[in-house]
């Protein structure tokens, strides 16, 4: 009785702002609904419209393409940075205070830098890359699709690395130095230590912290909407501005909501893997 | 000697190489904010010089900023709504966390289940419906849309790490104080809760960042120019047409970024803790 009386209010709360959000947006999908209209029931039309949709289709790819590189770089990048930062050396928490920076300043904030280092006109890469002969002018960063789509990545990867890298950090020294001190005894090489030894018992971890990439990379928004809108020519948009553009910009509430659904599928599965994955009563 | 040089060498290679191209890529983003900030326009669109220093350092971005945008209006709000969603999600956190780390009821594994779904649910799934609900209660333009949207995804999050938290401290001690007599809300007040402070930090910070850095929700629901925070007001307005107003923008954006970050220098360890126990606490 207690029980049901402290976890009442919180659960109403989020019933009515996250459950109710969620059944209601299921029955925008199935509505013509414009903005500040009344909508009318077409069924499944939305979602037939968007399967016949070649921009849909695009958007699809680019946000596979875009999770899958970004993640995969995050996962490498972070693995390294733990390693090297497994090391003893002088200003170890300081350093990794600055490492964590990208991951705590307000991510538009931070874009907007990096739109500045991406500029066409005055491109600070650019810069180096005349500076060391190494092209001339340089490309324009966000105006082709492949590079656009690059340098989404780039700027992903730049912003979810130290997540990964410290929060794998956490779980190294915890776990190694006995396991790989006898396994050193044992005559094990730095490279079986790592593979048989250090990665194992990073398992879990890098397994959980995976899972949240590919959740927040997947439905990411802020960084396209900042760098690239999704240009040109809609190769770097993803679901969440792709629906955006829908929605807001279009006034087409349903067809925006079938957009943003069509996420619901691979997500759900991770999260309901996840969601029992975390049940918190194993300890 | 020669033996001491190739350690020396080897800890170049294996610790100080790496970690200096680490932190350039980390932190050159940052530099680059700053420099540009203080550049006055002659240097900023020059492209004959060298640009990775300042010849004539000037504040005139930063005069700017403040005195003919509503950069200080902005910081306030984007200030108000995080204090005001990081209280709402640490109360309504720690009423689920407390019952579902100490007492077993009908309904718990559903419970914690939920709140781990929730936490996972990404806000592109919902933007649409709420900016649809959020129009209707007509919040649109206020701030409440934002402070009452904030805490759905915070709250999960807060009950989830308090969990945790709540379940390192010893139960001995609450017993005894019932056994002394006291009720079961005087126990969670007087022993309980006071206990718990690092917990609350961890999942206070996070919380306050997170709502420091939403955007989406932001975007939509405040249009008007005395409502926005920070990074909409920067994207919305900083930027009129075509025209970028480079300067200004990175100066909004380094004085956006330095309270977070003056708050995450405080209790760096504090966050870590936080931000590892989801992964690291199984």
């Amino acid at each position: 009785m207690f029980s049901w009386l402290m976890v009442g209010p919180p659960i109403l709360f989020l019933c009515a702002l996250v459950g109710y959000p969620f059944l209601y947006g299921i029955l925008l999908s199935l509505e013509d609904r414009p903005v500040a209209h009344a909508g009318t029931f077409v069924g499944l039309a939305n979602f037939v419209a968007d399967a016949h949709d070649p921009v849909f289709w695009r958007v699809t790819i680019n946000t596979f393409v875009y999770t899958f590189f970004a993640t995969i770089l995050k996962m490498i990048g972070g693995l390294g940075l733990a390693l090297v930062m497994n090391q003893d050396f002088r200003a170890k928490n300081l350093i990794r205070a600055l490492m964590l920076l990208p991951f705590i300043v307000p991510t538009v904030l931070s874009t907007i830098a990096w739109m500045w280092m991406l500029d066409p006109g005055f491109s600070v890469i650019n810069w180096l890359l005349r500076y060391f002969g190494l092209a001339n002018p340089g490309p324009s960063w966000l105006g082709s699709p492949i590079l656009a789509m690059i340098s989404l990545i780039i700027v992903n990867v730049w912003r979810g690395l130290p997540f990964y890298g410290i929060t794998l950090l956490a779980g190294l020294p915890t776990s190694s130095p006995d396991l790989s001190e006898a396994a050193t005894i044992d005559g094990a090489g730095t490279w079986h230590r790592f593979i048989y030894v250090t990665l194992p018992l990073l398992k879990p971890v890098i397994f959980i912290v995976t899972m949240f990439s590919i959740i927040f990379t997947f439905a990411d928004f802020q960084l396209v909407y900042v760098l690239t809108r999704g240009g040109p020519a809609n190769a770097t948009h993803l679901f969440a501005t792709y629906a955006f553009d829908i929605a807001m910009g279009g006034g087409q509430l349903g067809m925006g909501a079938s957009v943003a659904l069509a996420m619901l599928p691979p997500l759900a599965l991770i999260i309901i893997a996840m969601s029992i994955y975390m049940k918190p009563n194993k300890s | 000697m020669s033996v001491e040089r190739g350690g020396l060498r080897l800890r170049a290679l294996k610790l100080w190489i790496p970690l200096g191209a680490f932190m350039v890529f980390t932190l050159f983003p940052f530099y680059w904010m700053a420099v540009t900030s203080i550049k006055p326009n002659s240097e900023l669109y020059n492209r004959k010089i060298m640009p990775m220093i300042v010849y004539h350092p000037t504040l005139k971005h930063y005069v700017d900023l403040l005195t003919e945008t509503n950069f200080l209006v902005w910081t306030w709000n984007t200030f108000l709504v995080a204090v005001v969603s990081t209280a709402i999600s640490l109360v309504f956190g720690t009423m689920l966390a407390y019952p579902l780390a100490r007492m077993k009821f009908a309904g718990s594994a559903l419970i914690s289940f939920a709140v781990a779904a929730t936490y996972l649910v990404p806000q592109p799934l919902l933007f649409i419906p709420l900016a649809d609900i959020i129009n209707q209660l007509h919040l649109g333009d206020t701030l409440t849309s934002v402070m009452l949207t904030y805490p759905t995804l915070l709250v999960p999050f807060c009950a989830w790490l308090l969990m945790g938290y709540f379940r390192s401290v010893p139960v001995e001690l609450e017993d005894a104080a019932r056994i002394d007599g006291a009720t079961r809300l005087q126990t969670i007040f007087k022993v309980f809760l006071p206990l718990c402070v690092p917990g609350f930090i961890s999942a206070g910070i996070f919380a306050f960042t997170l709502s420091q850095n939403e955007f989406l929700y932001a975007l939509i629901f405040l249009t008007q120019t005395d409502v926005r925070t920070v990074p909409v007001g920067a994207i919305a307005e900083l930027v009129k047409g075509d025209v970028f107003y480079w300067g200004q923008l990175m100066a909004a954006a380094l004085l956006g970024s330095v309270p977070v970050a003056v708050i995450y220098s405080f209790f760096v360890e504090h966050y870590v803790a936080g931000l590892t126990a989801g992964a690291v606490k199984q």
